[in-house]
């Protein structure tokens, strides 16, 4: 029997298992040695794979993207972690300017199969800056792989997904969920797929999609929609870029309806490329609206009005009472 | 072969850690007076940091950055920076900031989670903390480029952790300030540790002042648990600053006495016997011995002003405790200077939930 585990715990069991298998995975960050990281992700990797395995960077995140860069083309799997989403942003000019295209580039020649991981999210009354989710930003980049999990089980094996991909993932891990249930999770080495959806709860009437914390949200609403005599399916995206609109695009046909649930504000964000690529594609088997139930479009309020921000399971059942409504 | 460049990096100190006086006090006008104003503002922070500490842990403040083994740092730019220069602070200036206007239950207020805290008119052109480690440091070289363009006679100053240094941030800052001769001052408070990694980690270099060679303007180190050789570094650089005779780097050796924030715990990367050792070294009683011995500071004054800033703190906590939060709309209100018209109808349902038996009300 495996023992269960919180997210974070699953996150560091995966990084254990892809250094045990494969001595090329080599991790890098800030505080991720001796003090294990300061959400604890890597705890005791350092002492069990010893300091050429795990780098404790100088302070400064352009260069870890760079060193990733410069790493992963030499063959090595990179995983580098960004100590909060918030601070992603000197490493853009390597990731969207170097790691997304370097294959493309060289036609092949030298390829960038690193991994940028960082806890992203609100809700845990953070400071200043600790709680965007600014993944559309990301998803939006031609050549990287965009994966967020919403549970323990879904982050081991979407982590070593992204460990194993030949290509470039930021992966995502909503740290407001970090140590909020735990589940079994066998430390068996086996990947998770990056190139489809999770069903998690089928239905008829209505399509639920969502990824990262809102997963929870979504799930309480159709539990209570359900109460209701409301039959919800949720999809947990997981891999925000490439979508698997498949899956998508299946339970659309099946249910005919579809709400979209997620935490980053409303406008240009992943939710309207998948409502607009359903609508391209199935347009004609929507009975009702696609909806969007997501955060405001203003900056995340610090952590006093953070409340009023994020999006929560009265609000789907909101929108989902709506669209049932029109049709 | 030509020796084509040579430099070398000074350390200033005037007081041991037993706050006796090494050297002559420098020339500073008032000085006396402006250490036991010193002192007083130093006690003070230390004062509101275990406020803060304690509301913390009560849950009534959010993560807090203490500043505990900074204060003589803080004050002694405090003390050094006239009203119309501008702070441009990282996370761990509060006893600047409360010298600069900034009111106690404001304070409190910023780091309680509401936006307000770095809004108060008392900051004037003060930039707010800033989070993004090493961003201020391009910042101040801004303010002291507008400085500059009007020909004032003021300066920027900036402060940065020994973690911040490493960032090209700060590296681009230096450069620029060199090449254009900017006048801004950028002090390190070197506390030996960036959370966990300790100073050896972030550089190669013996010191991190020497960083200021590779941009050509002043740099040196300092005691920076001593406020009288604080005084005397942060006074010259940031007349010479205000004088247009270039930018400078301070290197303040200090030592994190506290956890890196609330949020942390440095027991499980930090030797003991290290934190002990910096105790001995701390900024607050070595000035206090100091001013004892020079007749400045007595027993009673101590006992009146440590009675007198517990209850000043405890006046701000309660007063912070008692602002009321911001009304939901405030999270569209300052956006942009009008709200686009895209957003009112965000900003109405924002409203209508956090009513009375909205989703949002708690
Ligand atoms: C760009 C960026 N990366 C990471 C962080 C997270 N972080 C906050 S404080 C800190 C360490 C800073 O150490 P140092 O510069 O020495 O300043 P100190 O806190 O010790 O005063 C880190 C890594 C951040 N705030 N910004
Ligand atoms: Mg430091």
């Amino acid at each position: 029997m495996s023992n269960a585990i919180t997210m974070v715990e699953a996150v560091n069991l995966a990084l254990g298992r892809a250094m045990s298998q494969d001595e090329k995975v080599v991790l890098l960050g800030e505080d991720i040695g001796t003090n294990g990281g300061v959400f604890r992700a890597t705890v005791d990797l350092k002492a069990k794979f010893g300091n050429k395995r795990v780098l404790d960077t100088p302070l400064a995140e352009t260069m870890i993207a760079g060193l990733a860069v410069g790493m992963a083309a030499q063959g090595l799997k990179a995983v580098a972690e960004i100590q909060f989403m918030g601070f992603i942003f000197p490493t853009m000019e390597h990731i969207v300017g170097h790691a997304a295209r370097l294959r493309n580039r060289t036609r092949g020649r030298l390829s960038c199969p690193l991994v940028l991981r960082a806890p992203y999210g609100g809700g845990i009354h953070a400071p200043e800056h600790h709680s965007e989710s600014t993944e559309a930003l990301f998803a939006h980049i031609p050549g990287l792989r965009v994966v967020i999990p919403s549970s323990p089980a879904r982050a081991y094996g979407l982590l070593l997904a992204a460990i194993d991909c030949p290509d470039p993932v930021l992966f995502l891990e909503p740290k407001r969920i970090y140590r909020a249930s735990k589940q079994p999770v066998e430390d068996n080495g086996v990947p998770l797929p990056l190139d489809t959806c999770f069903t998690l709860r089928e239905g008829d009437d209505i399509t639920l999609i969502s990824w990262g914390a809102m997963i929870s949200e979504t799930l309480q609403a159709a539990d209570r929609l359900a109460d209701e005599g409301v039959s919800c399916e949720v999809i947990d995206v997981a891999t925000l870029n490439p979508l698997d609109l498949d899956t998508m695009l299946a339970s659309v046909t099946k249910t005919g309806r579809c709400v979209i649930v997620h935490e980053a504000p409303k406008s240009g964000a992943v939710g309207a490329e998948i409502a607009a690529s359903l609508s391209e594609r199935g347009l004609l088997e929507l009975r009702a609206p696609i909806a969007r139930v997501a955060g405001y479009d203003t900056v995340m309020p610090y952590y006093r009005l953070e409340n009023h921000y994020m999006p929560n399971s009265a609000d789907v059942i909101d929108a989902v009472r709506q669209t049932l409504e029109f049709a | 072969m030509d020796t084509v460049f040579k430099g070398e990096i000074h350390l200033t100190r005037y007081l041991d850690q037993q706050g006796k006086l090494l050297a002559p006090l420098p020339d500073i006008p008032e000085l006396p007076s402006r250490l036991v104003s010193c002192y007083r503002n130093m006690v003070l922070a230390r004062a509101l940091d275990s406020k803060a500490i304690a509301l913390q842990r009560t849950g009534q403040l959010g993560t807090f950055a203490s500043m505990l083994g900074a204060e003589a740092i803080d004050v002694s730019i405090g003390q050094c920076m006239k009203p119309e220069d501008v702070l441009i602070p990282y996370y761990r200036n509060h006893a600047c900031q409360l010298m600069r206007g900034l009111p106690i239950d404001q304070l409190l207020l910023y780091w309680g989670g509401d936006e307000r805290g770095s809004a108060h008119p008392a900051m004037g052109q003060d930039f707010p903390n800033c989070v993004p480690i090493a961003t201020q440091a391009l910042h101040a070289c801004g303010v002291a480029t507008a400085i500059k363009i009007r020909g004032e006679k003021r300066c920027a100053v900036t402060v940065i952790g020994d973690g911040g240094t490493s960032k090209g941030d700060f590296m681009e800052a230096l450069n620029v300030a060199g090449a254009w001769q900017l006048p801004v001052v950028f002090v390190v408070n070197n506390n030996q540790w960036a959370i966990s990694v300790p100073r050896v980690i972030q550089c190669g270099a013996q010191t991190l002042a020497q960083k200021a060679f590779g941009a050509g303007i002043r740099g040196e180190q300092v005691d920076g648990n001593d406020a009288i050789a604080l005084h005397q570094v942060l006074e010259l650089a940031l007349e010479r600053a205000r004088e247009g005779k270039g930018p400078s780097l301070i290197e303040a050796i200090s030592y994190r006495l506290a956890d890196h924030t609330t949020a942390d715990d440095a027991t499980r990367y930090r030797d003991n016997e290290e934190l002990k050792a910096a105790w001995e070294r701390e900024p607050v009683k070595r000035l206090r011995s100091y001013l004892h011995s020079e007749g400045l500071w007595d027993e009673e004054q101590e006992k009146c002003w440590q009675e007198e800033v517990n209850r000043m703190v405890q006046e701000a906590a309660d007063a912070y405790l008692a602002i009321p939060p911001q009304p939901v709309e405030s999270i569209f209100d300052h956006l942009y200077a009008e709200l686009p018209e895209r957003l009112r109808e965000q900003r109405e349902w924002a409203t209508v939930k956090a009513m009375p038996g909205g989703s949002h009300h708690e």
